[in-house]
């Protein structure tokens, strides 16, 4: 098993996390609150990946990272080197590939927050912040961890669009699904199956976690892969 | 329709309010009415869909009136010709709702100091000083879900109030309550408006709860105002079918008018569909005229054997059909031909042994029989 591959995985699945944690949470707040009648064009922007093939994105956000690329040149300008095939560009393209995985979740949990709740807060004299630190905030906590957890076990398993942006450099873009992907195309199916196996575990143990969680909060999450 | 000189009336909460739904094309409901409410209770009362949640709501802000004028203790905070719209959170008014809205993961202190901006030691005092005015100082660490509906809405009124507001608006916060129950919150909401003087509008569509509490009453029916004054006056004169269904005219009975006895001041109306006539007040009408009468459940009484010597007019023979055991009523439904609900005690009930199926007697007095319009 090559636990340098797993770690790597680990590690861009938290960071990703923590990004979409941060830019997820004002999104879905404003998709879930909005009014706005175009709203539901950022909605689909946001499902896009969950239908457009992996290799797609991956290939469009090659070409973005690329040398000639407008994100490329950015990146370029500031820091001095490329983005393709670098951690960094693996991670600004897992976190466009798991944006949904993290945004429903949200919206659908601030959505499910009854409105007389911030109908009475705002009367109460508090202000939007105030509302949604205090009321809509504490009361989406198991929508949160959905999203989190999702993101995480989302990204830990991706393959097609590190592929397409990352390549397989060990120790910088060889994440645990490319190594598996390595090991069966080198015949070596002992090694590919302990880590399959380990990612298997892992993505169980997580999922269970999730669907536990919501069963507790005694409302269903949105899950991409359960029935509404 | 615009009052001139609103500034200088001693209300406390002035309103004039025009909105729409269902857009300019094709108006669904319309809220189109002026109030003043005055420090103390008003009921503003009507049955559901009369747009009463809707006025509350433009009065605190949570929906925007397409036009008028809301000013409270003489500071506009809606004006729709001059473009004022004051957010719902600088308006200083508190609002029950009928779901009370509590924060379902705040505990009862929690809830009561959310919007209270002091210091934790001075909120705490103050959220302390109000709990203990409504008598829920002991629940203090308890959540929304552990305690009972009627300790619920001594809490919510405790959280609207603890930032002494001024204006309180309750929508029919004590729905679901007994009526023993609902009345020493209702004493506990006077004793603290004896301090604070606010004016409270209370929105029902209960009859008992008008008569209860009401100092002054405004009946509204599709988002106008038919009626202001007091319970009495509002109540006893139903003027439209739905009115007095809201009015607790549990009765509405249709019929045709025989005769009139003007110089008894009455007339002959035999009920639609059966064989029962009864004596009824003058009304403008002529024989053959359909027409509505309105009786109280609790204005007929129920005898089981055939009353004799009475001054009542209408004794009617029928069959009790069903008895349901209301928290401190019983409402019967007997069927002589027409059927009418009766109340009555619980003790009447155990003491006449009354049942489904019974053989009894409605008596009905001629002036608790009320003409109605068409």
């Amino acid at each position: 098993m090559n636990i340098e591959a797993l770690l790597l995985s680990i590690r861009l699945a938290l960071c990703v996390s923590a990004i979409l944690f941060v830019v997820g949470v004002p999104l879905a707040y404003w998709l879930a609150y909005s009014r706005w009648r175009w709203r539901f064009l950022l909605e689909a922007v946001v499902a896009l990946p969950l239908v457009v093939p992996p290799t797609v994105l991956g290939f469009y956000m090659l070409l973005a990272m690329g040398p000639r690329g407008p994100l490329g040149k950015l990146w370029h300008a500031a820091f001095g080197h490329g983005l393709a095939f670098t951690f960094a560009g693996l991670v600004i393209a897992s976190v466009l590939y798991s944006f949904p995985f993290a945004v429903q979740p949200l919206i659908a949990s601030f959505e499910t927050v009854d409105r007389k709740l911030l109908d009475a807060s705002a009367v109460l004299g508090a202000g939007r912040m105030r509302t949604f630190r205090r009321v809509i905030l504490p009361l989406s906590v198991p929508g949160i961890i959905t999203a989190l957890v999702l993101s995480f076990a989302h990204t830990l398993g991706e393959f097609g669009v590190v592929l397409m942006v990352g390549g397989n450099l060990a120790g910088v873009t060889r994440t645990v699904s490319i190594d598996i992907y390595d090991r069966v195309q080198s015949l070596d199916y002992a090694s590919a199956s302990r880590t399959a196996l380990v990612l298997l575990v892992i993505s169980f143990a997580v999922l269970s976690a999730v669907y536990g969680i919501n069963r507790r909060a005694g409302r269903r999450q949105w899950l991409p892969w359960a029935a509404k | 329709m615009v009052a001139v000189g609103r500034e200088m009336s001693s209300a406390k909460l002035a309103a004039r309010v025009r909105k729409m739904h269902g857009g300019d094309a094709a108006p669904s409901f319309l809220l189109d009415l002026d109030v003043e409410v005055p420090p103390g209770i008003t009921i503003l009362f009507g049955p559901s869909g009369a747009g009463k949640s809707t006025l509350l709501d433009c009065i605190a802000g949570l929906i925007q009136p397409d036009a008028g004028r809301i000013a409270i203790d003489g500071e506009v905070v809606f004006d729709s010709e001059k473009k004022v719209s004051v957010r719902s959170q600088r308006r200083q008014i508190a609002y029950v709702f009928q779901s009370l809205a509590l924060f379902p993961h705040m505990t009862v202190e929690a809830n009561v100091g959310y919007g209270l901006l002091d210091a934790p030691q001075q909120a705490r005092a103050r959220v302390a000083e109000i709990l203990q005015m409504f008598r829920v100082e002991e629940l203090r660490g308890r959540k929304p879900r552990e305690i009972s509906g009627g300790e619920k809405q001594r809490v919510a009124l405790a959280r609207s109030l603890v930032t002494l507001p001024r204006v309180l608006l309750l929508d029919e916060p004590l729905t679901g309550l007994d009526a023993e129950l609902k009345a020493s919150i209702i004493d506990d909401l006077r004793a603290w408006n004896a301090a604070h003087k606010i004016p409270i509008f209370y929105v029902t569509h209960s009859r008992e709860e008008v008569d209860a509490l009401g100092e002054r009453v405004i009946a509204l029916e599709h988002g106008r105002i038919v009626s202001e004054g007091t319970p009495r006056e509002v109540l006893d004169a139903p003027r439209r079918r739905r009115l007095a269904q809201a009015a607790g005219f549990e009765n509405l009975l249709s019929g045709t008018v025989l005769d009139l006895r003007e110089p008894d001041g009455v007339m002959r109306v035999r009920l639609a569909d059966s064989p029962c006539e009864i004596e009824v007040p003058l009304g403008h009408a002529a024989p053959g005229d359909r027409v509505r009468i309105a009786i109280r459940a609790g204005d007929i009484l129920l005898a089981t054997e055939p009353p004799k010597a009475l001054s009542a007019r209408n004794i009617l023979e029928g069959k009790i059909v069903s008895l349901q055991r209301r928290s401190s009523l019983v409402a019967g439904r007997v069927d002589c031909g027409a059927v009418f609900t009766v109340h009555v005690t619980p003790g009447a009930e155990r003491t006449l042994e009354l049942a489904a199926g019974k053989k009894v007697w409605l008596v009905l007095k001629t002036h608790s029989c009320h003409f109605v319009e068409g």
